[in-house]
């Protein structure tokens, strides 16, 4: 894999090669970022499960009717909570998606654009401004007012 | 390719594995006695804030208050009701609890000491901690409790809000440094921090890293005086003080992340000069900073209302987050110099600003047109 000819080699080369020391294989580098990851989210898994064991010995349990009853200011619950949602979470859903997923372009371009000249950037402003458009129309529409 | 290049990174993988065992082990006892100091900080902070003095029993200056605490919350009763769905309900602990955790393995505590130099680490970061609200669904809707699901439902659409101007703002600094690395954005900051160049990213990320860990004023989710607490509603004892425990973890790692990006981390000013002792330091001392802020904010600023915490997020953070990464374009491609950058980064901080309290001065009229025009009867959120 040669430096420089694209945005993952870019990174690569820049840090994980030079931070490793020597020329290791990309399978490598990736397993030594992961490694701890992984590991990381066994333990934190384990230390979760621990305490709720803990407190299962621990703790006092005795069974009761009125203790297995959600709280509701203290009456008895009415119906189940498990409710109709308002529609403007989705709006507001869907919104977080379209930005979310510009955000995943921006990243690589935000990284590269200053070596690719003026053009990527303008080509960028043409990109957040059509979205930024959506958003001006999203916003004339009455999607972002929460009590309408 | 042939055999051993293919078998050699699994030749001393049993090394590795071990180290970067020891090296979590090591980091969560850490972190429990720093989530246990952090409780009895914030009680004293907020004390004497207020003219109290906070703890005082337990031991000398109460010192001793977060182990009482512990053992109080071990050995209590965790109650589930009888109508909670028991999959959601308790794997919502385990579903807070472990992304936060991860989190820390990508952060550089001095030039040497970082778990997992992995090469897109700031990345790595926003994405795990953006997972935390799977947790709060999950919690919300497994709880069967109204409040619960209002609060859950609200702390999903805050998260997700909030989620973008941070992106933003980290992609400004992405601009400017030309790294995902969260080591690469440190050193690049030897000089000066960015918070100079980037007044208003740093403005952007402090409110919406506050709405984020959810804590006061944007703690609309689990507000006790509206929604009694949100999603804890119904978790008590040893599960609920998970709940709390990630919360204090997601506020060491939004601090270390403002610090490292905007205060410039262990390099700043110095840093690779002395030695790991004087980095360490720099880090912890960038993070109180953010710490003393967050706990601060808490006792200063009055809860916002719902609609006024969406349309902060939408109307006023997200285009001023665009036009800080356009004014870093414009700046980075003609080639300006960077004290250009301060002031039309500054004076946008200032706008912002000034924006919010002009919105804030002017007569709320909201609240009567709720009244007048109230939501359809069957939906309760």
């Amino acid at each position: 894999m040669d430096s420089g000819s694209g945005v993952l080699c870019r990174f690569e080369h820049d840090c994980c090669a030079v931070r490793a020391g020597e020329d290791r294989l990309p399978f490598q580098t990736l397993l030594d970022n992961w490694l701890a990851v992984f590991l990381a989210a066994i333990v934190g898994f384990i230390l979760v499960a621990t305490a709720l064991i803990a407190a299962r010995v621990l703790a006092p349990y005795s069974k009761e009717r009125g203790k297995g009853i959600s709280y509701e200011c203290g009456m008895l619950p009415i119906g189940r909570a498990r409710a109709q949602i308002h529609i403007r979470y989705y709006l507001f859903a869907i919104l977080f998606l379209i930005f979310d997923v510009e955000a995943v372009f921006l990243f690589p371009w935000a990284a590269t654009f200053a070596a690719a000249g003026k053009a990527a950037f303008w080509e960028m402003v043409l990109f957040i401004g059509i979205l930024g458009a959506g958003l001006g129309y999203a916003w004339k529409k009455g999607v972002l007012q929460w009590n309408k | 390719m042939s055999i051993e290049l293919l078998a050699a990174p699994l030749i001393d993988l049993p090394q590795r594995w071990m180290a970067a065992l020891l090296a979590i082990i090591a980091l969560t006892l850490v972190m429990t006695f720093a989530v246990m100091f952090a409780t009895y900080y914030e009680r004293k902070v907020v004390a004497r804030m207020q003219q109290r003095l906070g703890p005082m029993r337990t031991g000398p200056y109460g010192i001793m208050q977060a182990f009482a605490d512990t053992v109080k919350l071990v050995a209590k009763e965790d109650l589930r009701p009888a109508t909670a769905d028991p999959v959601a309900f308790e794997l919502a602990v385990f579903a807070i609890f472990v992304p936060a955790f991860i989190a820390l393995v990508a952060v550089p505590f001095t030039e040497d000491w970082i778990i997992s130099p992995m090469p897109l680490s700031l990345l790595f970061l926003l994405a795990v901690s953006g997972l935390s609200f799977i947790g709060f669904l999950m919690a919300g809707w497994g709880s069967d409790s109204k409040y619960a699901l209002l609060g859950g439902m609200r702390a999903a659409a805050q998260l997700i809000s909030y989620e973008i101007p941070l992106i933003l703002a980290m992609i400004g600094i992405v601009m400017v440094t030309s790294s995902v690395n969260v080591g690469d954005i440190i050193i690049f900051q030897d000089k000066v921090p960015l918070i100079v160049w980037q007044p208003l990213g740093f403005l952007i990320f402090l409110t919406a890293s506050v709405a984020e860990l959810e804590r006061q004023p944007f703690d609309i989710p689990t507000g006790e005086s509206e929604v009694a607490g949100g999603v804890f509603i119904e978790y008590s004892g040893i599960r609920w003080s998970m709940f709390q425990l990630t919360s204090y973890v997601n506020m060491y790692v939004f601090a270390l992340l403002g610090a490292f990006v905007f205060l410039g981390g262990w390099e700043w000013p110095f840093g690779r000069d002395i030695g790991w002792g004087y980095q360490l330091f720099l880090t912890l001392a960038k993070m109180s900073l953010f710490i003393v802020f967050y706990l601060w904010s808490r006792t200063s600023f009055p809860r916002l209302r719902v609609d006024q915490l969406m349309s902060y997020a939408w109307k006023v953070l997200i285009p001023f987050a665009l036009l800080q990464i356009f004014l870093n374009g414009l700046v980075l491609v003609y080639d300006l110099p960077d004290i250009v950058l301060l002031i039309t980064s500054g004076a946008a901080a200032l706008a912002m600003v000034a924006l919010v309290y002009r919105a804030v001065r002017v007569t709320p009229r909201v609240p009567l047109k709720m009244v007048s025009n109230t939501m359809p009867a069957r939906s309760v959120v």
